[in-house]
This record gives C-alpha cells, structure tokens and sequence, in this order.
C-alpha cells in the first residue's frame, strides 16, 4: 500500500467535517448572515465526544449498534474511493459494488436505530429513507456501469482517472450522481438539514434520540459521507492521471471537493425542499438519465 | 453411492416407523427425527466429497418399469443441490421436534413426521434421478407428501384452501414436464437421461426449454407462476415452510438447470427471457413483501424475489453462454447458484425466526408484535443476522452470490454488444433495485417485529423458545456468516458444478472471481475490526460518564403508549403508493364524520395480482364454459342414446370418406 494512498484517507478524516462548514458559509452568504464559523462542525463533533450520553428505556443493543456500524461503513467506503488519480488501498474489480452496499449497511442499521426508539416520528423519517434510498441505488448504479463501459474498468481507482474530459455521456452521470449525492446525503431538495423538527423530515429525523459520543459518531460519519460520494463525482468530472505529480491533482480534487460543497450550498439557498411525493420522479429521473448515459457508452 | 443409499434408506424408515407408532408422540417424534437428522448427516458426506473431487458416481440396476432403468446419478450439480438439502433438512427436523410439541394433543405427530422424511427423501430423489420414470415419480412424492404437510392444520377452511391452490399448481405444472420428458426422449425407447437426444433441433430445443420454465418454474414459484406460494407457505407449520421455502422449491431450480443440460448451446433470447422472468419476479416479489401484513406470507413473497435474483443469475450466465463470454457464462451461473445454497440458508432462519415468534405470541400479525428482541434474544439476533444476509448487505453471504451476479452482469455491459448489454445493464439496474426494496422491507419486518415496544398484551408476555429451536437458528445464522467470510475458499468449487452445464469448468474465470471476493473478505475483517475500536473508543469514552435512562424523546410528548409507535403499515405506505399500479392495495376506511365521532376504522390489504387478474379470470372463464357445456348432460337416456348414435354416424362417414 503506497503511502500515498494513506495520506489520502488521513486527508478525507481530517478535511471531511469542514465541507460541512463550507456549506454552512455559503448559505450564510446568499442569505446576507455571517454564519456559524467554518468548523464549527469540528466543535460540534469535539463537543459531543465529550459528553455522557441519555438512553432511552425503549431501546436495545440495535440502537448502540447503529451509529458504531455506520461509522465503520463509511470508513471502509473511503478506503475505496480515489482521491487524485492515487488508488485507494482497498482497489479491486467490483469495488464499486462493495462501495455502494457498506454504505446501504450503514443505512440500513441507522433506520434500524430509528424504528428502535419506538417513536412515530423517528420511525417516519425511516420509512422515506429507505424508500428514497432504494431509488437512488439504480440510478448509481447504472451511471457507474457507463462509466465502467467507457474506461472498461470495473475498480473505481481504475475507473475514475480513465474518465473521458466532459464528453456527453459523462456530463448526464454527472448531474445523475449530484441528484444522488443530495438524496443520500440529506440535502435540498430532498430533506432541509437545517431544523431538527418539523422542517427536516428524513436524516435528521431518524438520529433525534441519539446522544453525547454516539452523536459525534453519527455527524462525524454523515461528514464522511458527503466525501466519499463527493468524490466520486469529483473523480468523474475531474479525471486525474496518476502520472501526473499527485500532490497537484489531490490539491485539485479536494479544491473540487471544496467547489461541489460550494454548489450544494448555492442549490440550498436557491431552491426550496421538494414536496414528498415529488421526490421519487427527481429519483426515477435521476436514473433515466444514467441509462441514457449508458446507451450513449453503447454507440 | 452406498452412503446415499444409506441415508435414504435410514430416512424413509425413519418415516414409516414413525407412521407404525403414531399413537405414541414420543417414539413418532424421536423416529421421524432421529432418523431424518442421522440420515442427512450421513448423505452429506458423499455430496461433499462430489463436490471436493469434482467426479461423478453412477448407479444403474435394471428394474421391472419399462422405459429404462433404475439409474442414479451423483454428479457436482447434484451433490449440490443435495448439500442445503440436508443442512436444512437435518436442522428443521431438530427444531420441528420442539415445535411440533406443541399440538401434541391435537395432532398425530406420528403422519406428519411420516411425510415429513419421505419429503426429504424425495427432494434428494429428484436430485439423483437419471431416469425420467424415476425422476417424475419422486417429482410427485415430493409434492404429494410436502401436500400433507401444508395441510397439517386441515380443519381450517384457509388451509385446506391453500393446499389445494397448491395442489392443483403443482399438478400443471407437472402437466408441462411430461410432454418435455417424452419430447426428449423420442427416437430411443429408454427414457433415461444418458439416452436422450444428442443432436437436439433449434425448434425443439425452444419447446423443451419453453416447457421446462413454466413446469418447473410453478415448482420456483417464478412470477406468473407464484400463485400457490404465498397463499401455501404462511399456512403450513413454520418447520415446513422453511424446509419449502428453503429448498423444495429449489427443485424446480435444480430442473430448469438439469434441462439446460439436455439441450446443448442456448440461442441469445433464452437468457433474455429468463433475465426479464427474474427481475419481474425480484422486482414484484419484494413489492408484494412490503405490502404484507403477515410475516409468514412476508417472507413467502421473499421466496419469489430471491428466485427472481437465482433466475436472473442462470439468465446472465445463459446470454454469457450464447454470446460466448466464459465470464458471465461461468460467474452468472456460480452466482445463480450459491444464491441457492444461500437463500435456503437465510430464508430457512427467516422461516425458523418467524415460527419461534408465533410458538411463544401466537400470532404472525406484525403490527400486533414489538419490542420482541428484549424477550427473545436468540431469535432476534439470529432473525437479524438472515434479515441483514437477505438484503444482500455485506459481510454475509446473501452479498457474495449478488455481487458475484452483478460482477458477471458488469463484465458483460462492458464488453457485449449492444442488444446483450442493455438486457444486461437492466439486470444490474434491476439487482439494485430488487436490493434497496428487500433492505426497506426487512427494516420494517424486523424494525416492527423485534425492536420499540410490545404492540399487544400477547407480545409483552414473549418469552424465548427453547434450546432445541434456537440452536438449529444459531447454526443457520453460524452459516451465513461463515459463507460471507470464506466465499474466496468456497468459490473455486463451484467450477465442478458450472462445468457440469457449461460442458467446461471455466476454472480461471471463476479463480478470478474468488480473488475479488478475498479483497471483500478484507474489507469486512476490516469492517468489523473497525466495530470493535469504535464501540471501544464509546466505552473508553463513556466510563465514568452518565449514562441515563430516559423515555423516548418524542419531540417533547412526554407519555407516549406503543400504540403510537409507527406501525409496519405506516412504514411500508409511501412505496405501496408508489407502486400502487403494480400493488393494487384495496382500503377500507370509515371516517368518523358526525360531531361526536364514535368509530373509526381503516384496513387495507394486497391480493395477489397474479392471483386476482391474471388466473381468475382464466378459471372463472373456464368454469362459464363448462357450466354451458351442461346442456348436453340433460340426464335423459335417450338423448344419450341419440349421441352415441350421432358419433356413430359421423365415424362411420369419416371412415367411408
């Protein structure tokens, strides 16, 4: 394992809250606030750490499980990902799949934590994500098959720097995967994160119980999150080559990271949340526009 | 061979001693189990060995039947399926003594124990049989004697319904096996396998194959062809919907891959079709599962999405086949496949969870359960452990055979032509799909099930089965586990039996595969070596802390009952209504409207849509027609004797022309 590659996983731990924080300053911006400091997210993960936490009576070991899982999940996802044309330690044929799978792991014991609770509400925000969830799973899936069609790849270390510069077939992945990485990542137009009530109807909704160092675990692991899948997009719409000098083209996909955080923050503030029942024909369309990126691989 | 004989022999007489001291439930029960455990030990041996060596044994005694002989085979694909066949056989019969205790003043133990074995026996029957006389007689045994078992509880109008529905699709389905067999075997007067047709036509291969997948597609429980599952499995003892749903249906896998083997290289649209059956039948599967409200008949529809994911892996590997690409050949049948051993192993649990829960609550309704993991560990843990595997979710082993099909529907979008590439893309599309409803609905089953607050007075008093249920769970669960971890060691042996339908063992493909799976083991150590630091870290972190116990936060409501807790209905709403086009789900609602409202009251509930327009129709229209066709049948003599009269005439017309 080069020791590059560690120096990325090293970057995406130390660097993953702070697009948080870019977010937050960018929806500041438009809004003509100051807004929270750039890292308050490290504030708020340190400050959780530190305290004890509060267990509801309801609950059993499957609720202490969840935010320790999706923790680990995450952490196996980033060590799939490649950041900067360098290959990720854990690069094989079809890690693409085991990428895509650990992180339905995580979802699928963070929901299991929300139904634990045995509250109507956590339970409710469960409910559409594990239905918003399972439609955003083809959409990824199938724009990664036209990706692995172009480059004739299956790894996404191999997969990613092969990527042709803007052509068609890649701009419709693209802006397929963004639709994606909102939806997985709780953001406009699919969930609001900003409120922990009404407003904020899916993430936010399902860790309303979770407490002190589990919660660090959850904010820290949705930080992580937003990285990994950020870089995917990031490593299709910017394909570094491993030849080139690697410090350059990490500086430059995490300048990108940086950049897509920048978006997610401008689509924030411009757009309202979706209706409920709008959210699934964003989905669907999401992934129409993966299979057309797949038929134009075909030609 | 002699083990199997053995084996077979000790289980069959297992059963009939059985059925000799019925009046005694403890000598029945110790004979029928006894014998099927000591049985299935003893036939795993040789299937094993099979596998390990990759040969085949034969045995072929001439018999009195005309038609051929008595001819046995044992080769890699049989032993095979043979494997889950006895792990899940022998684990059943242990944890069906227990349950099966329960009706011991209502039942005779002894009948059901007797069908019990020779089920078992003829499941391995139909896997060793190379002769067609031989194969279509266990055929029947084994739909005749799992017939009896279904309808153990016969005095219920439901289950004596369900059994027949069961019956009746059983015997069409063996209506379309007969003319293939006889198909097959023209032009030699033996009707043993080794005698069939060499040199096949593309036109009669395209009927055999035709007839296979609906005979032996009935027996799948492919979509259309499900009808008789969901309605057959919620109704039989728990112990015998595991055993069915587990691996008898997987006979009819077994045979749509055994007349594969019969008809030499398939033309493109074969997969195809097999393909688009498998994401029908995974896709509406798992919708139909999500809309159910009993957990039995849950996992029943759960049956048909994983048949959909084995048929969509056989139809990978036959477009592999036909386009002549070794990799999807071999890797979409090697997935296929496994995801047979696997779906016995989980769904078996799944089934074996299910029954622990209604011997302690008595009731399969999931909305009346909750909070059941407090009182029933084992059962929740281990029910957890088949729900996460069923899901396809790393690091068990519902994941490995997936990722095997996707790695060979991968390779083949990369590589194929246009027209085998979009079918295959479909079925990457459809995998995951298929993969993030199934995790949706065994969030609700077990999220509703096992986890909040009991539901119902019956719940709250749940208590754990005992040791002789839990431990066939734990060993199924023990599996699961195990296959996710080793699937690198246990791939490479899968070549042997690939080799038996592909004419060629492919063993570099698959080699390949396995190497892909070590860097998933790796992971998933890895993945749980993580667990282990972060909940450290927690402890570390939390020792010397408070931990306090509080109620729920339920956004400040401060006396919350369980009866608020969101229900699996509430859960499962947003995709019924998103699919309400496919699901059909029919409501009932009264509204309370006047001032003082009194009673309100809301139902909802899926039938089959196979079930409601597509056979009814057909049965309704068959039964209008006979019913006109009672004009003839007057019941007065003469006008009898004016027909027999009339075909006289036009016979002997017909005959001077």
């Amino acid at each position: 394992m080069p020791i590059a590659s560690i120096i990325n996983i090293c970057l995406g731990l130390l660097l993953a809250p702070l697009l948080l924080g870019i977010i937050n300053k960018t929806k500041a911006f438009f809004a003509g606030r100051t807004g929270q400091p750039l890292f308050q997210a490290y504030l708020d993960i340190i400050k959780q750490l530190r305290k004890g936490v509060v267990y509801s009576q309801t609950t059993s070991l499957i609720f202490r499980a969840g935010p320790v899982i999706g923790l680990a999940s995450v952490l196996i996802a980033l060590a799939i990902v490649p950041l900067g044309g360098v290959a990720a330690p854990l690069a094989f044929s079809g890690d693409l799949l085991i990428f895509a799978y650990i992180l339905g792991l995580m979802r699928f014991f963070t929901v299991l934590a929300a139904l634990d609770t045995g509250s109507s509400f956590e339970g409710m925000g469960a409910s559409r994500e594990v239905l918003f969830s399972a439609l955003a799973e083809p959409a990824l899936l199938i724009g990664l098959a036209a990706i692995a069609r172009e480059t004739h790849a299956m790894s996404l270390s191999q997969m990613l720097p092969a990527v042709s510069f803007l052509s068609p077939e890649v701009v419709l992945v693209t802006v397929a995967l963004l639709i994606v990485y909102l939806c997985e990542n709780a953001r406009i137009p699919f969930d609001d994160p900003n409120t922990h009530l009404e407003l904020t109807m899916i993430h936010e909704v399902m860790v309303l119980d979770h407490s002190g160092p589990d919660f660090a675990f959850i904010l820290y692991g949705s930080a992580l999150k937003l990285w990994v899948l950020g870089l995917v997009i990031i490593g299709i719409v910017f394909p570094a080559s491993s030849g080139s000098f690697w410090f350059i083209s990490v500086i430059s996909a995490i300048g990108g990271l940086f950049f897509l955080a920048v978006i997610v923050g401008i689509i924030e503030s411009t757009m309202a949340r979706l209706r409920l029942i709008r959210i699934p024909q964003l989905l669907v369309a999401a992934g129409s526009l993966s299979l057309f990126a797949f038929i134009l691989v075909l030609r | 061979m002699s083990f199997l004989i053995t084996s077979l022999a000790i289980i069959v007489a297992g059963g009939l001693l059985s059925l000799i001291f019925y009046k005694s439930h403890r000598f029945s029960t110790a004979f029928g189990a006894g014998a099927a455990v000591l049985g299935c030990i003893i036939g795993i041996v040789p299937a094993v060995q099979i596998i390990y060596y990759g040969n085949t044994e034969t045995l072929k005694l001439a018999w009195d039947i005309p038609l051929g002989s008595f001819f046995l085979q044992l080769d890699p694909l049989a032993a095979f399926f043979l494997m889950p066949i006895f792990v899940l056989s022998a684990l059943v019969a242990i944890y069906g003594k227990e349950y099966l205790r329960a009706y011991r003043e209502k039942k005779l133990l002894g009948i059901s124990w007797f069908f019990f074995n020779l089920l078992v026996a003829s499941m391995a029957m139909v896997c060793l049989a190379a002769n067609t006389i031989l194969f279509l007689v266990s055929w029947e045994i084994m739909a005749l004697s799992s017939f009896f078992l279904v309808a153990f509880e016969y005095e219920k109008e439901d289950v004596r319904k369900a059994s027949w529905t069961y019956m009746i699709a059983s015997y069409l389905g063996t209506a379309c096996l007969l003319p293939m067999f006889l198909i097959l075997g023209t032009g030699s007067n033996f009707l043993d396998f080794d005698n069939f047709l060499k040199n096949i036509s593309p036109r009669t291969a395209d009927i055999c194959f035709i007839l296979a997948l609906i005979g032996f597609g009935t027996k799948a429980g492919i979509i259309p062809f499900h009808v008789w599952l969901p309605v057959a499995h919620p109704v039989a003892p728990s112990p015998v919907s595991a055993l069915m749903s587990g691996v008898m249906i997987k006979t009819g896998i077994y045979g749509l891959v055994r007349t594969l083997t019969f008809l030499g290289m398939p033309p493109l649209w074969w997969g195809v079709l097999l393909l688009v059956i498998g994401i029908v039948s995974g896709v509406l599967g798992v919708l139909f599962a999500l809309a159910q409200h009993d957990l039995k008949r849950l996992l029943a529809y759960h049956s048909i999405e994983n048949i959909g994911i084995i048929a969509m892996g056989i139809g990978v590997g036959l477009i592999g086949w036909s386009t002549g690409m070794p990799v999807v050949a071999a890797l979409g049948f090697a997935g296929g496949l496994l995801h047979v051993v696997n779906h016995a192993l989980f769904k078996g649990l799944l089934f074996l969870g299910a029954g622990s829960v209604f011997h302690s609550v008595h009731t399969l309704e999931i909305d009346h359960l909750g909070g059941l993991i407090k009182k029933m560990p084992a059962t929740g843990f281990t029910f957890l452990i088949g729900a996460v595997a069923i899901s396809g979710l790393p690091p068990l082993n519902g994941f490995v055979s997936e990722f095997i099909i996707y790695i060979a529907a991968f390779s083949g979008a990369i590589k194929m032509d246009i027209y085998p590439a979009m079918f295959l893309v479909s079925a990457i599309a459809g995998l995951a799909l298929i993969g993030g409803l199934a995790a949706a609905c065994f969030t609700k089953a077990f999220g509703i099930v096992f986890l909040g607050e009991p539901r119902t007075q019956e719940a709250q008093k749940a208590r754990e089965s005992s040791r002789w249920m839990t431990a066939p769970m734990m060993g199924l669960a023990a599996a699961c586990i195990l296959i996710g971890f080793l699937g690198p060691l246990l791939l490479p042996f899968m070549s042997p039996v690939t080799g038996t339908i592909l004419s060629n063992p492919h063993s570099a493909e698959i080699k390949k595969a396995a190497d892909y799976l070590l860097y998933v083991t790796a992971g998933s150590v890895v993945f749980l070596v993580l667990v282990a630091v972060i909940a450290g870290l927690r402890s570390r972190l939390l020792s010397g802390r408070t931990v306090g116990k509080a109620l729920t936060w339920d956004c400040g409501y401060a006396a919350p009952t369980a009866r608020m807790q969101y229900t699996a209905s509430s859960f499962a709403q947003p995709v019924i209504e998103l699919f309400q086009f496919f699901l059909r789900t029919k409501k009932h609602l009264t509204i309370p409207d006047t001032y003082f409202p009194s009673a309100a009251n809301f139902e909802s509930h899926t039938p089959d849509i196979g079930r409601e327009h597509l056979y009814k129709p057909v049965f309704t229209g068959i039964n209008k027609f006979f019913l006109r066709m009672k004009i003839v049948q007057e019941g007065r003599m003469h006008i009898y004797v004016l027909y027999i009269v009339i075909t006289l005439l036009v016979l002997l017309f017909w005959y001077m022309r």
